[in-house]
């Protein structure tokens, strides 16, 4: 097989999913007729059908309130929000249902919410947000984020086949980038949800991170070397419940380390994330946890505002460099 | 405005709307004294909810469904278990839950927080969800349920059964986004729904004239092309009749619909809420219509059973109540480290907040 989008292996992963299990099926805004605002479940209702492809009106509540009677009684919906910023408007079914049916009454929730995120597209306030800050504070809830193809069909199959609720981020800006097509296996495979991967090695500044960052973070990496600063890049995959030993593990290695995401800065994953350091490896750490992302703002949608609101390869080398000094 | 609503005060005659009973005749005595029963149990053991509050032995909120018992008891009533119908209540249909088969001791154990309630302690109220038997708990954000009941129904057709779905909602969360999302969601999927829309003429202590400008919340279902009844909810035979029919057109592939029972909530929103915003004479006017009262004259009246079978019935619920709450009552709290667990499936993600301190 050629090298594939990160947008195909998702089309494949959900795909052979519904292939192998009756009970998988998808259902949101314009994802039958038309295939998906991406085009990401185009051929989907010709090969399964409509009532495995469900139309829905413009109601993401329904969507996803639907998604958990029906996992509830045995099935394994894939939802997917036109943009993710929409998942706002279901936020409701998402915490008070989907997130405390197992605790509260004993019934999982294995529903996927699935949708692109991210801004660096020009898409205004409105279509570019990430919104994993929103929900890493209600337990319950799944929170997966993959940068590379071989990774998203492996962890939107895990996904499906998790029993819990996962909310599932597809960065849009990786959607189609041919920078980053890959080969992915043929034969069935998954990437385990809670496992973070190393994406370079490095012994003195660790980067934690996930989506499109990924890639900022590897590019800084790279520009580091030349200045005789090895950076290892760590990319979380799963953002709820993340892989806290191979953090811990990394900060423990390079004793520096740079938090780095592409979502607003108050209250995001960075601050969980630095806690969680000063409280396993306090006394590995040889100078303070430094956070790289947004600026607390809406996204603006002119290409100089976003550009300066969202964390640049320059941003990460400062930070780098400053903590180098200690 | 319509002036009903304004005054709290709907009656049965000058409702041209209304759906009139003609099941009263064929009814079978055994399935008229199985109301009587589900309606007598639920308010008894909402009686005894209310002494153990005043016992300080509930620590969380009551809320009972005194005088709405009719609607809960007459409409889950329609529902056929071998077809596998599943209900969702709200706090004030805990008759429904009891018709599907709930038992007094759990409920008992739920408002007590013991370690054997079916929520073990996490989630209080009538919260509760078993899906072999039919019902599923509500949450407390209204409307919400609603939406997943749809999919409960959507996964049951994919499963290729038959079973209905039955789904109560409230004069007042009839405003809220989910409930006119999952509505139209229902109709445009044609899904076997019903949906009981509980008149009570107050949303907490607010009125109807407050929630809406339409006469009926049966108008809000000609938005979604869902055809709706109009039902004395005070009058357990009517809403039984009136849900029969739903449930048919339902099984049928007929699509959903939405029964409007007229009823009162007869106490304050929880039982720390004195109603002092409703008019003497409603209550009153209310009072005289009450649904257990006004049944038990009918049996006897239409002689369709003996004060004796009556008092048989009356005893039964007794027992029953006594047994369970003695149960219930005997039963430990649960420890405190309970809280911990089952915020996921897999054992890993187990207590994920609580380990890391």
């Amino acid at each position: 097989m050629p090298p594939i989008t990160l947008l195909e292996a998702i089309r494949q992963g959900i795909w052979e999913e519904m292939e192998r299990d009756s009970s998988v099926f998808v259902l949101g805004e314009d994802v039958g007729i038309y295939g998906g605002a991406f085009k990401l479940t185009e051929g989907f209702i010709e090969k399964f059908g409509a009532e495995r492809v469900i139309d829905t009106p413009i109601s993401e509540s329904a969507i996803v309130g639907a998604a958990c009677g029906a996992a509830m009684m045995g099935m394994r919906p894939v939802a997917e929000m036109q943009f993710i910023d929409f998942i706002s408007c279901c936020f409701d079914v998402l915490t008070n249902y989907a997130a405390k049916s197992r605790y509260r009454q004993g019934v999982g929730i294995p529903i996927v919410v699935r949708g692109p995120c991210g801004g660096g597209v020009h898409g205004g306030p409105f279509h570019s947000q990430n919104v994993e800050a929103f929900f890493l504070n209600t337990p319950g809830l799944k929170m997966v984020e993959p940068s590379t193809p071989y990774d998203a069909k492996g962890l939107i199959k895990a996904a499906i086949r998790d029993d819990d609720p996962v909310l599932f981020f597809e960065h849009k800006l990786l959607y189609r980038n041919p920078k980053i097509k890959q080969d992915v296996p043929e034969e069935d495979y998954i990437v385990p949800i809670g496992k973070a991967a190393i994406r370079r090695e490095g012994r003195d500044i660790t980067v934690v991170t996930y989506g499109a960052m990924v890639y900022t973070a590897m590019d800084a990496a790279e520009r580091l070397e030349e200045e005789g600063i090895e950076m290892e890049v760590i990319d979380l995959r799963t953002l709820q419940p993340f892989d806290r030993e191979a953090v811990i593990e990394s900060v423990k290695k390079t004793s520096k380390v740079i938090i780095l995401h592409e979502a607003t800065r108050t209250g995001g994953m960075a601050g969980e994330l630095t806690a969680v350091i000063n409280e396993e490896a306090f006394e590995h750490l040889d100078g303070p946890v430094m956070r790289v992302t947004a600026i607390d703002t809406p996204v603006p949608y002119a290409p100089p505002l976003e550009e300066y609101f969202l964390p640049q390869v320059d941003d990460v080398l400062k930070a780098a460099r400053s903590l180098a000094r200690y | 405005m319509c002036k009903s609503l304004e005054s709290g005060v709907w009656s049965r005659e000058s409702d041209s709307r209304l759906q009139t009973p003609d099941s009263r005749l064929y009814m079978n005595k055994d399935q008229q004294l199985d109301l009587y029963y589900f309606m007598l149990l639920t308010r008894s053991l909402e009686d005894r909810l209310e002494s153990l509050l005043k016992q300080g032995k509930i620590k969380g909120g009551l809320f009972c469904s005194l005088g709405q018992e009719a609607t809960a008891v007459g409409s889950a009533y329609a529902l056929d278990k071998n077809f596998g119908d599943i209900l969702s209540p709200l706090t004030r249909d805990m008759g429904a839950m009891m018709v599907m088969g709930a038992l007094p001791r759990e409920v008992f154990a739920s408002y007590l927080a013991r370690a054997a309630s079916p929520n073990r302690g996490r989630d209080q109220n009538i919260h509760i969800t078993d899906l072999e038997r039919g019902f599923i708990g509500t949450i407390s954000p209204l409307g919400t349920l609603v939406g997943v009941m749809n999919g409960v129904v959507l996964a049951a057709r994919m499963q290729g059964k038959k079973t209905v779905g039955m789904v109560y909602i409230g004069d007042g969360a009839t405003s809220t986004g989910m409930f006119h999302e999952a509505a139209n969601f229902a109709a445009v999927q044609n899904l076997p729904l019903v949906i009981i829309g509980e008149s009570n003429a107050y949303a907490y202590s607010t009125p109807t004239s407050r929630q809406m400008r339409i006469e009926n919340l049966a108008d809000r279902a000609k938005a979604y092309g869902m055809p709706s009844e109009i039902v004395d909810g005070n009058d357990a035979i009517a809403v039984y009749e009136s849900a029969r029919r739903a449930v048919t057109r339902a099984r049928e592939g007929g699509g959903p619909t939405f029964i409007e029972a007229k009823t009162f909530r007869m106490r304050g929103h929880a039982a720390h809420d004195n109603q002092s915003y409703v008019p003497k004479e409603v209550l009153d006017y209310w009072r005289s219509r009450d649904p257990i009262d006004n049944f038990r004259r009918h049996l006897i009246d239409d002689q369709i059973a003996s004060s004796k079978e009556i008092e048989a019935v009356d005893a039964k619920v007794e027992a029953r109540l006594d047994e369970d709450q003695q149960w219930a009552e005997s039963q430990p709290a649960p420890e405190p480290e309970d809280a911990l667990g089952d915020v996921y499936a897999d054992a890993g993600a187990k207590g994920l907040t609580a380990e890391s301190s």
